[in-house]
């Protein structure tokens, strides 16, 4: 459902093959699972599924990692009773890939009510994922009652202010921001003039030819501000940004996998491991959505991301836990 | 007029004191549901305590903005209270979804 929206949004239309958007959605269909985008000198071109074995995950010296989000441990209402068991259904989807992501990223919401046993939980259960490594920004239910203190202290060594960091991957400048402490009434998501000065120093000495992914937990791009679905300074973080050629922004919080590209930035939210949300404005609010049970894991996911050197080129593929 | 006057003040006191309880005993509450606070805006007498209580499926907060009041997450069915002494208007929001915002207006 989801993702016909978002590809008519986009307006594909033929692939390289010559498969039409119809066949394409069909395809999408039989196979039961997510968007496969591929972003090629800034265009986004779709293809089809058929096109998949040619397009297939990059051997070693590319760059594989997997974007989960929103696992919410400790939620237990109606939405989904059992988030303990989707999030381990995740990592078995992401064992389930070959060859392995190289570590995670966990865009934020870890916890539901920022407990010392929910944190805990998330940690035992994605042990489990073939890749070690995970790295976090925090989500508002990370850091309820505490100002992210306990977060940090987890999460956050070698974490500047509120937990923001950036880390080199095979070339790849990552780039965690925080976006979800000292939210105003009335407002959105915010980074705050301390993390937008550390961040325009953090890529000062970058050349623009060095990919960039930038990781936050609220989008950085206004989605739906009217359910606080958007990040009030993400502009100026972008314009800091804007020598760069290749700019991904992955984020969470919506709970739906949503993608918009512009100029030379990508970007892209995941689905939550744990429960649904409505579209925008597709209800009163944007609470847990419920589904039919036997539909759940159809609407919760994980994201795989690929990065093709020298083509500007990376493969984004969402996948549904079902 | 002498025992008028003693009896009168009597009289005075206790309407008083039977006013103001009765001003603090009127009910307070707020139901924080579907991402709205309900009311939106209330009025109290000094002295009332008002009570917040989460019916929603997600946990909320209440945090006004000039730090007079602060409540911890509230979970489904958990309840926060906060009893307002001085007079004044009160605005707040939930720290978690800022776009929810409500007032409470304290007259004397």
């Amino acid at each position: 459902m989801f993702n016909r929206e978002k590809n008519e949004e986009h307006g594909l239309d033929q692939g390289e093959d010559g498969v039409d958007r119809r066949g394409f959605l069909q395809c999408m269909a039989w196979a039961g699972t997510g968007a496969f985008f591929l972003m090629q000198g800034g265009v986004l071109k779709s293809y089809s599924l058929s096109k998949l074995p040619m397009l297939e995950r990059p051997s070693a010296g590319q760059l594989s990692f997997v974007q989960i989000s929103d696992s919410h441990m400790g939620f237990n209402k109606a939405a989904n009773p059992d988030v303990v068991g989707t999030l381990k259904i995740a990592v078995d989807k992401i064992n389930a890939l070959g060859p392995a992501p190289e570590f995670m990223l966990h865009t934020g919401d870890i916890t539901h009510l920022s407990k010392p046993e929910e944190f805990d939980t998330v940690d035992q259960i994605l042990k489990g994922a073939q890749a070690k490594d995970v790295f976090f920004v925090p989500g508002e239910h990370d850091v309820l009652d505490d100002d992210g203190k306990q977060y940090l202290e987890r999460y956050g060594k070698g974490a500047k202010g509120g937990g923001w960091y950036s880390f080199d991957k095979k070339g790849v400048h990552f780039i965690g921001l925080v976006n979800v402490l000292n939210l105003k009434a009335g407002g959105l998501g915010t980074l705050g003039p301390e993390q937008l000065a550390w961040l325009r120093d953090d890529v000062s000495h970058l050349k623009g030819s060095t990919p960039i992914v930038v990781f936050a937990h609220i989008p950085l791009w206004s989605v739906y501000p009217q359910w606080g679905w958007g990040t009030e300074d993400s502009a100026q973080a972008l314009s800091l940004l804007k020598k760069f050629g290749s700019v991904t922004v992955l984020n969470g919080h919506i709970h739906q996998t949503m993608q918009k590209v512009e100029g030379s930035v990508t970007f892209h939210t995941a689905a939550s491991t744990a429960f649904p949300q409505p579209a925008p404005g597709a209800a009163d609010s944007p609470g847990p959505l419920k589904v039919p049970p036997d539909q759940l894991k159809s609407i919760l996911g994980i994201t795989d991301v690929n990065f093709v050197r020298g083509k500007h080129a990376l493969g984004i593929v969402d996948s549904t836990l079902a | 007029m002498k025992r008028i006057l003693p009896i009168g003040l009597v009289v005075v006191a206790a309407l008083n004191i039977v006013w103001t309880v009765a001003a603090q005993s009127k009910p307070a509450d707020i139901k924080i549901d579907n991402f709205t606070f309900g009311p939106q805006e209330l009025k109290v007498a000094a002295g009332a305590t008002v009570t917040w209580a989460n019916r929603d499926d997600i946990p909320h907060t209440v945090v006004s903005t000039d730090k007079a009041f602060k409540s911890k997450v509230l979970d489904t069915d958990e309840q926060y209270s906060f009893t307002f002494t001085a007079p004044g208007t009160y605005t707040y929001f939930c720290s978690i979804h800022p776009k929810m915002t409500g007032k409470v207006v304290v007259v004397q």
